[in-house]
């Protein structure tokens, strides 16, 4: 008998630590991938070589901002060069600005073959061959697709130049405002359903319709945000109501729509999880506040919301991760898949850094496929930083709550 | 019995659902007197106190018959204001259970939402020292409450309600959690207390009831599991010369 107990101890050991290597294997291998496509080899060749437009001993960098503007004149269409000094009189820029602006518009490096970072480090021979017969007036440059530019700049449709700006700023827009929505009205519902709801056969039907909602898919919530925010609240979600006289094209599909969406969508979770937060608040700090006169709201301000606070956070903060992952309802809201500027207004057309990578990975180029997964690690790095976020809060105020 | 009454609790019946946890209490409570509650498990004694400043109010379910006369007035009566009537009756209860705040915070919260304008400071000292625990904390006001020992918070308790100064304490057994020399710490305080409250308390323990306090009141379940009150005299009376036979046979360990 006894042995028998002892085996299943030891078998449920067994699962539970293969369980928990499959799951720890699994996301190693998701790593290792995304990295893998996110660096490693290209190979630029050259529009124009810059020996040929520059025809000189010198190198390129070593020109002076006069012969290189003489250069732009040389190679560029006059309507061009007319726009860029348009944009910025070339007297004004400096140096830098215009030897960027040559490499850019006249040299123009496009990257002709990619390779992942395993091939990189293990076939580097096969890629130098590779350089030598089929490029031979290509350069072999080891590119880092995240990088500090990416970031930082708008979406384009070639591969080498893109960047996930828009889709950056698109999403944490979206995040704003559902945060707005969902935060004061979810802890609110908590607040009311767990002090002041009687528990009459109208609570318990909402209560259950809370716990329902949480278990809805998202494209239903994207349905939803399509009918009442885009369709029928179509005026105040494209700004017209405010009188905005932007040229707006977004019809509704616009950031607010979105964004509300969204809030929507992470609502019940923020209920459900604030509810348990004022559960489980202990019941004599309040009866000791009651016990001294308290009305039931000083006793929620002063003790039960200071007490749960960190609860609540820490689930908002896990429940708004969630909704920075989203796809689903976006696309059924509306998302553009190409928005090359950065949003004006929330009554902008949109782009979110899902959306942006779903559209990337589905582009036929292979150079996309590198770019998707740089995207995806600044997605991964942004859902880390608000999970790290969730843990730092809860540890600093259980410390507190410890005394 | 002196007539001296704070207090009178009348055909005081209350139920929780269906079940009705207490029935017909009749009892006068005397100013500033220790009036102890002692009875068997379930014997409805905690509920009885928790009627007295309608704390039963915040429990679901509960519904209260008969007359809780306070200050000539009927505190069950249709209107009558139980926040404000729990600022002048404070409650200590059996766990310690301090504000997760600074220890001059829980003395100057209670005060502070009940308007009190005067000098928080002097407050603060004053109570503690009311509480027996000025001594022991007054270098460390700014600490968090949670840091004390098990003792010293429930004193802070006592200093807390005194704070708000309230006409009767209620204690629900303020020492059950408590290690011995605390507990005849708390017992002392409240001796002290006496001179300027009424308190009513609630303990299981027989020898605290006869040490502290001047009258006792003693409960009983009866076949429906209902409490009832079966003695109500002055404490000497009730140890030394119970009436009932069931004082007797609680008294001398019989049961219970």
């Amino acid at each position: 008998m006894d042995n028998l107990r002892k085996k299943k101890n030891i078998l449920s050991r067994i699962i539970f630590q293969t369980a928990i290597a499959a799951g720890i294997f699994a996301l190693i291998i998701l790593l290792s991938s995304i990295v893998n496509e996110a660096f490693g080899y290209v190979i630029f060749v050259n529009e124009n070589s810059p020996i040929e437009i520059y025809n000189s001993d010198k190198k390129l960098q070593d020109a002076s901002k006069e012969e290189l503007i003489i250069i732009l004149q040389e190679n560029l269409s006059k309507g061009l060069v007319r726009k860029f000094n348009f944009m910025e009189p070339f007297e004004k820029r400096n140096k830098d600005n215009i030897l960027n602006l040559v490499m850019t518009e006249v040299v123009n490096p496009q990257i002709v073959k990619a390779w992942s970072l395993y091939s990189s480090i293990f076939q580097k021979t096969r890629i130098i061959e590779t350089l030598k017969n089929d490029y031979p007036d290509g350069n072999l440059v080891f590119r880092s697709w995240l990088s500090l530019r990416f970031l930082i700049t708008p979406q384009s449709g070639i591969p080498e130049k893109t960047g996930i700006f828009t889709a950056l700023t698109g999403s944490l827009l979206l995040l704003l405002i559902a945060i707005i929505l969902a935060f004061p009205l979810g802890v609110g519902t908590a607040i009311y359903m767990e002090e002041y709801a009687k528990p009459n056969r109208l609570n318990r039907i909402i209560q259950i319709n809370i716990y329902n909602l949480a278990g809805i898919p998202s494209i239903i919530y994207g349905m939803l945000g399509l009918a009442v925010f885009v369709r029928f609240l179509e005026p105040v979600t494209s700004g017209k109501i405010f009188s905005h006289t932007i040229n707006n094209t977004a019809n509704g599909r616009s950031i607010l729509s979105a964004g509300l969406t969204l809030g929507l969508l992470i609502l019940p979770i923020i209920i459900i999880n604030a509810q348990e937060s004022i559960r489980a608040v202990p019941k004599s700090l309040k009866l000791s506040s009651y016990g001294l006169g308290a009305t039931k709201w000083q006793t929620i301000w002063h003790h039960v919301l200071p007490w749960s606070i960190d609860r609540i956070l820490t689930g908002s903060i896990l429940a708004v991760s969630r909704a920075l992952g989203e796809t689903a309802p976006l696309i059924v809201v509306g998302a553009s898949t190409f928005v090359a500027q950065k949003p004006s207004s929330v009554f902008s057309k949109f782009t979110a850094l899902p959306i942006q990578i779903y559209q990337w990975t589905s582009r036929p180029q292979p150079e996309f496929r590198k770019v998707a997964a740089a995207a995806i690690i600044v997605l991964l790095i942004l859902l880390l930083t608000l999970n790290a976020g969730a843990v730092i809060l809860r540890n600093y105020h259980n410390q507190k709550k410890k005394g | 019995m002196e007539n001296n009454n704070i207090l009178n609790l009348k055909n005081l019946n209350i139920y929780y659902g269906k079940f009705r946890a207490v029935k017909n209490i009749n009892l006068n409570v005397q100013k500033n007197k220790i009036t102890a509650f002692i009875g068997p498990s379930g014997c409805g004694k905690s509920t009885v106190l928790r009627s007295i400043n309608r704390m039963n109010d915040l429990i679901e379910g509960t519904k209260t018959e008969g007359e809780v006369i306070f200050q000539n007035k009927n505190i069950y009566n249709s209107g009558f204001d139980a926040i404000s009537l729990r600022k002048q009756i404070g409650m200590v209860f059996q766990k310690p259970n301090p504000f997760p705040k600074s220890i001059a915070e829980n003395i100057t919260w209670g005060a502070r939402i009940n308007g009190y304008k005067g000098n928080m400071e002097e407050l603060v000292e004053k109570s503690l020292k009311g509480a027996a625990l000025w001594d022991e904390v007054k270098d460390k006001l700014k600490e968090n409450a949670l840091r004390l020992s098990g003792g010293q918070q429930q004193r802070l308790c006592i200093a807390r309600t005194i704070a708000v100064q309230p006409e009767i304490i209620l204690m629900d057994e303020p020492a059950s959690a408590l290690d011995p020399v605390a507990t005849l710490k708390i017992e002392d305080l409240m001796k002290t207390l006496s001179k300027n409250y009424t308190i009513i308390i609630v303990t299981h323990n027989m020898q605290q009831a006869s040490r502290i306090s001047d009258y006792t009141a003693f409960l009983m379940t009866d076949e429906n599991r209902s409490g009832y009150l079966v003695e109500y005299n002055k404490t000497s009376t009730i140890f030394i010369n119970p009436k009932n036979k069931k004082t007797e046979d609680y008294i001398s360990g019989r049961f219970g």
